[in-house]
């Protein structure tokens, strides 16, 4: 029998099979992609270094490592539920049952829609897509597209796509409704992308121009935000310009687009059509969860994670036994977090399951304040508030679940 | 659409071995190892199927299993993800069609 199942051969989840792997414990790994890696593997940018984050090099390590150690890792297999079963938790597969003591659901993030019409039409593709389609596929999307949305991943795959060689003709905004939210609205997107500006990893993301960074702009910007927008790697960023409507008969041919106001209100009668053949619509992550919340764990929203994520302890323990979590669906972070979170889960499950003696808190403990050192050196964050947001989490976990030693004690005496 | 041969940092593509499946009977080429979702776009296909009941096109929206939208039907098995799928050597695939609506007429003519 196996210890342990990993759903989800992404960065945390190879990183948790290694670090279990190597504590003596027998893995298997399942994940519905064709290949490891998860989300990973389309990953490319420059770091402050200017070396490059070549996500497909880096799953290849986590892959061969894994390898190393013997964890059998099943690809194009989805899981569709888990119960517990005594002492033993049921995995439900597409190639059958699979039932161990220890689970680590590690199933990343997904992207949220922005449902505007005509999207539904051939050619309107997720970010994400079109980044799995250049870097890992290696196919272009088109000749010549719009990005529906500003966010830090829009801006890591325009650069993707400009280095395949695609031409991204515009960035504008989705138009503002209750779907869009925030990412509707100019003032509040350019908020974000200050945010984002400091930390740039790369020139792209230094967002071209200089005032940018200034206060006065912050202030007084989106007023006087030049209507054909600032060039983010030679691609007019359009702030005050948002999409009302994709078009095109069979597949996409343009995209209708309107002025808006400084708070993403549109003008009357400012309306064109801007050409192109494919649109990336970038609404940002969320956490992938479903699968703990089958499991029945406890959930809790922290908008800094990303949305709803399931209760967890920094050692990546969920409050039922035998169950833990690790990478994006704790929260929206980058692949070197979630593989320093597999790491932390991969020992944590090693520990639980008694194996190592006092090596392991050794361990363990180390891989702990590693994920605390790689969230501070982060070079893409896709919340500039992440740090409150792991607070709560642990916060909530000492309120709900820790109880020391000494109440107990109260308690009995009581 | 063309592949991506050369990339700046992530090298040339592979040579890998031709494969030929056929998709609403006529035949196409994929490369080795590829999904059905990048070999019909490699073969400028975007169109996967029709909404079952409103008939209106749809292909690939997140290429990583989510959406659901990429459905095909392969060697006879119906609403299968292209996007997670690889292509096998004469691989029948056919386009997701438009389903009669025979009990909604029915309720709209009453
Ligand atoms: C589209 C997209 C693009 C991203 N781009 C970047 C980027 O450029 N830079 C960056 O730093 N971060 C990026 N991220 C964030 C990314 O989530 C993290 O960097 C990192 O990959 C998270 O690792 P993970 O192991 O938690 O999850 P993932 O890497 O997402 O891996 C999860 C794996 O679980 C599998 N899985 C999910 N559900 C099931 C199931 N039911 N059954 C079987 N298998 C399942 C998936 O197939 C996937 O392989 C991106 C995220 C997404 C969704
Ligand atoms: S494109 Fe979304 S599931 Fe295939």
């Amino acid at each position: 029998m196996m210890d342990v199942i990993v759903i989800g051969a992404g960065p945390a989840g190879l990183a948790g099979a290694i670090a279990s792997a190597n504590s003596g414990l027998k893995v298997i790994v399942i994940d519905e992609f064709i290949k490891p890696g998860g989300r990973l593997i389309g990953q490319l940018h420059q770091e402050r270094s200017g070396e490059w984050w070549n996500g497909i090099e880096e799953s290849e390590r986590l892959h061969q490592e894994a390898i190393t150690l013997s964890v059998d890792i099943r690809c194009g297999v989805s899981v569709y539920n888990l119960e517990k079963d005594g002492d033993l938790w049921n995995v439900h597969t597409s190639i059958g049952t699979i039932t161990v003591p220890f689970v680590l659901i590690a199933t990343g993030a997904a992207e949220y829609p922005i449902p505007l019409p005509g999207w539904t039409l051939p050619g309107v593709m997720s970010i994400g897509a079109a980044q799995v389609m250049t870097n890992v596929h290696r196919v272009q999307v088109g000749k010549k597209g719009i990005i529906v949305g500003a966010n830090i991943l829009a801006f890591a795959i325009l650069n993707e796509l400009q280095l395949a060689g695609i031409h991204v003709d515009r960035i504008v905004l989705p138009e503002k409704g209750p779907l869009s939210g925030k990412a509707g609205e100019p003032e509040e997107v350019m908020k974000s992308l200050l945010h984002a500006a400091h930390l740039a990893p790369s020139p792209l993301l230094r967002i071209g121009s200089r005032f940018m960074k200034n206060d006065w702009f912050r202030k007084t910007g989106m007023k006087f935000f030049p209507k054909n927008g600032v060039k983010v790697n030679g691609t007019p960023l359009l702030l005050r310009k948002a999409a009302i409507e994709v078009i095109g008969m069979k597949q996409v041919e343009g995209v209708r687009v309107a002025d808006t106001d400084a708070n993403g209100t549109i003008i009357p009668g400012t309306e064109t059509v801007y050409e192109a053949d494919f649109v990336c619509i970038a609404g940002g992550l969320y956490p992938l969860a479903e699968l703990a919340a089958v499991a029945g764990c406890p959930f809790q929203f922290i908008h800094e994670l990303g949305g709803h994520v399931p209760h967890h302890s920094e050692t990546m323990e969920t409050p039922l036994e035998g169950l833990f979590v690790a990478g994006n669906i704790t929260g929206i972070e980058s692949g070197k977090i979630a593989i320093a979170q597999g790491t932390t889960a991969g020992y944590s499950i090693a520990k639980h399951a008694g194996k190592c003696g006092a090596v392991i808190d050794e361990q363990l403990n180390q891989a702990i304040q590693n994920v605390r050192l790689i969230r501070m050196q982060a070079a893409i964050q896709f919340n500039p508030d992440i740090e409150s947001g792991r607070r709560k989490m642990s916060e909530l976990w000492e309120k709900l679940y820790e109880k020391p030693a000494n109440l107990h004690s109260t308690q009995k005496l009581g | 659409m063309t592949r991506i041969m050369d990339h700046p940092i992530l090298g040339k593509l592979n040579d890998r071995k031709a494969i030929p499946f056929t998709f609403d009977g006529k035949t196409y080429e994929a490369l080795e190892n590829e999904t059905v979702a990048a070999a019909l776009l490699a073969n400028g296909i975007r169109t996967l199927r029709i909404h079952e009941e409103s008939g209106t096109p749809r292909g690939v929206y997140c290429n990583i299993g989510h959406c659901m939208e990429c459905r095909v039907t392969v060697n006879d098995q119906a609403n299968v993800r292209a996007c997670l799928t690889v292509v096998e050597q004469h691989m029948v695939i056919e386009s997701g069609k438009q389903h009669p609506t025979i009990v909604k007429r029915m309720v709209e003519q009453q």
